[in-house]
């Protein structure tokens, strides 16, 4: 049997957790934990909200002047 | 002779070797805003990240014939980007080479929570939380999704240190899949995952110090 995990080990393997990379065996360890501790389930759910808000910052906007000058690395490519 | 390219890029490298500007402009409106962000990132200003960003579009261009396929066109787009903004970066002395990471990367300690928030060695329950977070589930919808929430986050992403920044706004802001982000700053599985680890921990404990804030203050 594996040790159980602590809450402080579990912070730091929850990246690892969300991105996929926990062998098997250690991924179960951390289920089991998770599914017992309010604690870690809360910090996993702030982490997994951490990154919604993270990807909301996006700004599509390219400055107009700067995107004149991009295509005009066009015009002047083709014509060289 | 160009090379033959096959995938999903086929048919946009085809359209831009033709000479077709339309094809060009899609390119330049999908990408230019990412990357003028990563390129700010290894340049001073924003003007250097123009620049920089510009004869970016020109190598693109001038090597679409060598252009192979064996990435995707977006991977090699940024490969040619980011070497440019790290040859005008170090010229700038600002970059820190991505390839001397070590694995501690920037900042010495490293922990993701506060080790005083967990029951210290010698204690019964030793690295269990003695101080839980509390669910943001309580927190007014409102105020998560707030204009100055997102503003906090988008504070503490640019303070940063550079690696961990990168990362998390290629990662997470921009939308990129791990191995994108790999192959674009040539750092391993491990490394990227690191310094992804470091910067979401960071910025979920800012996050967690800022809403606990607001409840205190009614």
């Amino acid at each position: 049997m594996a040790r159980p995990l602590s809450c402080q080990e579990i912070v730091e393997l929850v990246t690892d957790y969300i991105e996929g990379a926990l062998p098997r065996r250690d991924r179960k360890r951390f289920e089991e934990h998770i599914a017992g501790c309010d604690g870690c389930r809360t910090y996993l759910a702030q982490m997994r909200t951490t990154i919604i808000r993270v990807g909301r910052l996006t700004e599509e906007t390219i400055p107009p002047a700067a995107r004149d000058k991009f295509l005009e690395v066009f015009r002047d490519w083709r014509t060289a | 002779m160009p090379r033959k390219v096959r995938g999903p890029d086929a048919a946009l490298i085809a359209s831009l070797r033709a000479g077709d500007e339309s094809a060009f402009t899609s390119l330049v409106d999908m990408y230019s805003a990412a990357m003028l962000r990563l390129a700010r990132m290894y340049v001073r200003t924003q003007a250097a990240a123009e620049d920089v960003v510009q004869e970016a579009w020109l190598g693109v261009l001038k090597g679409l014939d060598r252009f192979e396929g064996r990435s995707s066109l977006k991977t090699w787009i940024f490969r040619i980007l980011t070497n440019l903004a790290k040859t005008r970066g170090e010229r700038e002395s600002r970059s820190v080479p991505f390839s001397s990471l070590g694995t501690d990367g920037e900042d010495g300690e490293g922990r993701a929570v506060d080790p005083d928030r967990f029951f210290p060695p010698g204690s019964e329950s030793v690295g269990a939380w003695a101080s839980p977070p509390t669910p943001w589930e309580d927190v007014p919808e409102e105020r998560l999704l707030s204009h100055e929430t997102q503003d906090f986050v988008a504070k503490t992403i640019e303070m940063l240190p550079e690696q961990q920044r990168t990362v998390i706004t290629l990662r997470d802001v921009e939308g990129w899949s791990s191995e994108e982000v790999r192959n674009v700053l040539d750092i391993t599985e491990t490394n990227q995952r690191v310094l992804l680890h470091r910067a979401r921990s960071k910025v979920r404990a800012a996050l967690e110090r800022y809403l606990d804030q607001g409840q205190t203050d009614g």
